[in-house]
């Protein structure tokens, strides 16, 4: 009884201011309804966009050979079967891939955050001569795809020399490649994948900061290496998290350096590009006899290894989702 | 007085020695790492380099890299022209993309959260060998096929499409526009980082300034035009430059398939550096020139 009349009271009270405003307070309302629709089914559209692929493929990974060629069935398999996702981790070596890679991307993606977060301070605090010149530099680096220097890294990390010293003591230079000792040289030295980026986005994040802080402390008697890790460093973890995990996430998928310097290794990036190729071999090994594996069946062996090797991602996004979204977007990046 | 001074100098130049030891990793990697390598990729482009045991040899012979690549190689030139064309293309509508969508996940809403972290899924998903492997997916067309039979064609793009092509005006511009629209999803994909860039900057334009203007009569539609616009103005050149690298470096551009394969397969070292540099100066002149146009008109608040 009272809740419909609190509700009344509600409703004429509305329709007194609406009638006091002159009729705005309807419009506007009605005009905001309308908005929120439209914008609700506009972003739905748009997130189904997104995620399709991804049910596409879990609903395809799921099905048998005969479901794939079964024009009735389009997204919920009629024989039900995990044989895909045996085969494809078979053909990935999906359990030493997903070691080595998370090893691989680990250590690189630390190595090449803590170099940056260097460097990036650097640029972000102290005055020295040529400083524009060197984030000139660091521009270009961004700039520079990595296929233009490619070829002559290759042959720089073939025949490898510091100045001339291997070759005087050893009689010949080293060849480095097949080891993933000159990838990590390469991040060392910032010049791994978008290092240039990530030098930026952190020198950006350090300008925002305010200088006090520091001030205070080096008047404590902090030396600058010491403010560093204990002032700055805490300050900076939103920005660091974020540009770990794209470090992380990109070295994962990363087709190029990947092939380049790590090609003996199996990672998981460089063996779902080789799946398609390698499951005729499998087939045929398993088999015995020669066969062609038709396209409907190796495009689904394929959507199955990409999901798998998705999936560490997807989990570790949920997990970091937050701070990778909020942080990225209270950077307030400017020019 | 005097010593006070000297005291100061002493200080800026400790400051400048640890900044320099800050940034050092960065020097002495750009020394060996991307000077050193792009010289000499530069030199090898006039080259024909020959592997020995041990040794390589470059052998001098000007610019027959240069011209084999433009006259001689089939695909190459063909390439050039077709990657840059869809450069052009992709990049405005990704940038158009980006900052629509990021007005929109700039509003408050119910389920603003989970919406913002489906549209950053792409970041993910869209990188190295993923996005290569996601375009030749006939298995996935197929479907879209089966599924489009069954529907029998009652498509509302096609019949705009229609409609808009029997209207005879500027055809070749629609369907540059069309085949974006059919493609929608590769320019989705694509523009994680952009929209990111884009929200943080909206985040950094004062809610005071629209409150102002809406209290001086401006509708919203005026104040996208008059507030937002200029004050991430500079975010749109940032953006553009993103867009058209990242668009140039994908494993999946024809381009630097084809370099890869003349560098690995056929070990043609030379060739393979004549074509980058050629594709690196062709991107970078375009870039160049392209942001001077664009930092004309950005506007910068303080």
């Amino acid at each position: 009884m009272t809740k419909s009349k609190t509700k009344k009271t509600a409703f004429s009270d509305f329709k007194e201011r609406n009638q006091k405003s002159g009729g705005y307070l309807l419009k506007k309302k009605i005009m905001g309804g309308g908005v929120s629709i439209c914008r609700a089914l506009l972003l739905f559209g748009m997130c189904f966009l997104i995620l399709q692929p991804i049910l596409n493929k879990i609903s395809v990974s799921f099905m048998t050979e005969e479901d794939l060629y079964n024009p009735v069935v389009i997204s919920i398999p009629q024989n039900f079967t995990t044989e895909n996702y045996k085969i494809a981790a078979d053909i990935l070596n999906y359990k030493e891939a997903l070691v080595n890679s998370l090893f691989t991307s680990l250590t690189i993606a630390v190595l090449q955050i803590a170099v940056c977060t260097l460097v990036g301070y650097g640029f972000a605090r102290f005055k020295f001569p040529f400083k524009s010149f060197w984030f000139a530099c660091v521009i270009l680096v961004i700039l520079v795809p990595p296929q233009t220097i490619s070829s002559s890294l290759h042959l720089h990390f073939r025949f490898f020399d510091v100045m001339g010293i291997i070759q005087a003591v050893k009689g010949e230079s080293l060849n480095l490649r097949g080891s993933a000792l000159p990838y990590y040289m390469l991040s060392a030295g910032c010049m791994g994948l978008k290092n240039g980026l990530y030098i930026y986005m952190i020198r950006q994040f350090f300008r925002n900061i305010p200088e006090d802080m520091e001030e205070a402390a080096y008047v404590d008697g902090c030396g600058t290496l010491k403010t560093f890790v204990r002032i700055m460093l805490p300050q900076a973890k939103p920005i660091i998290t974020s540009c770990f995990l794209f470090s992380f996430v990109w070295q994962w998928t990363d087709g190029f350096y990947s092939k380049m310097f790590l090609g003996t290794k199996p990672l998981v990036s460089t063996s779902l590009a080789r799946l398609v190729d390698s499951l005729g071999a499998y087939i045929q090994r398993v088999m015995g006899i020669k066969t062609t594996v038709s396209l409907a069946y190796s495009n689904c062996i394929l959507s199955t290894g990409t999901l798998m090797i998705i999936v560490p991602l997807i989990i570790l996004y949920l997990f970091a989702q937050r701070t990778f979204v909020e942080s990225i977007s209270s950077t307030g990046i400017k020019m | 007085m005097k010593k006070q001074k000297g005291k100061l100098a002493g200080l800026q130049k400790r400051k400048a020695i640890s900044g320099y030891l800050f940034i050092s990793p960065f020097i002495i990697g750009f020394l060996m790492f991307m000077v050193k390598p792009l010289c000499q990729s530069f030199y090898m482009s006039f080259c024909t380099v020959e592997l020995g045991s041990g040794i390589f040899n470059e052998i001098w012979i000007g610019l027959e890299n240069f011209v084999e690549a433009f006259t001689i190689d089939p695909d190459y030139n063909r390439l050039l022209v077709e990657e840059f064309t869809r450069m052009m293309a992709y990049s405005l509508g990704i940038i158009v993309f980006s900052f629509f969508v990021s007005l929109i996940l700039n509003q408050e809403f119910k389920g603003r959260a989970m919406v913002r972290a489906i549209f950053f899924l792409p970041v993910i998903l869209s990188s190295g060998v993923i996005i290569g492997l996601e375009t030749d997916n006939q298995l996935m067309d197929t479907l879209a096929q089966t599924i489009e039979m069954t529907t029998e064609n009652v498509s509302i793009t096609d019949a705009l499409e229609e409609v808009l092509r029997t209207a005879g005006v500027g055809v070749r511009a629609f369907e540059e526009v069309f085949e974006l629209i059919d493609n929608i999803y590769d320019v989705a994909i694509a523009s994680g980082i952009q929209i990111i860039i884009f929200l943080s900057g909206l985040q950094t334009i004062p809610s005071s300034m629209y409150e102002a203007a809406s209290i001086e009569g401006c509708t919203k539609w005026e104040s996208l035009w008059k507030i937002t616009f200029p004050m991430i103005s500079s975010l749109f050149l940032v953006n553009w430059i993103y867009t058209v690298i990242d668009f140039c470096m994908r494993s999946d551009n024809g381009v630097i398939e084809k370099i890869q394969t003349v560098m690995l397969d056929q070990m043609n070292y030379g060739l393979a550096s004549a074509m980058s540099w050629i594709y690196f100066i062709i991107v970078l002149a375009f870039v160049g020139l392209t942001s001077f146009f664009i930092s004309k008109g950005v506007y910068y608040y303080d």
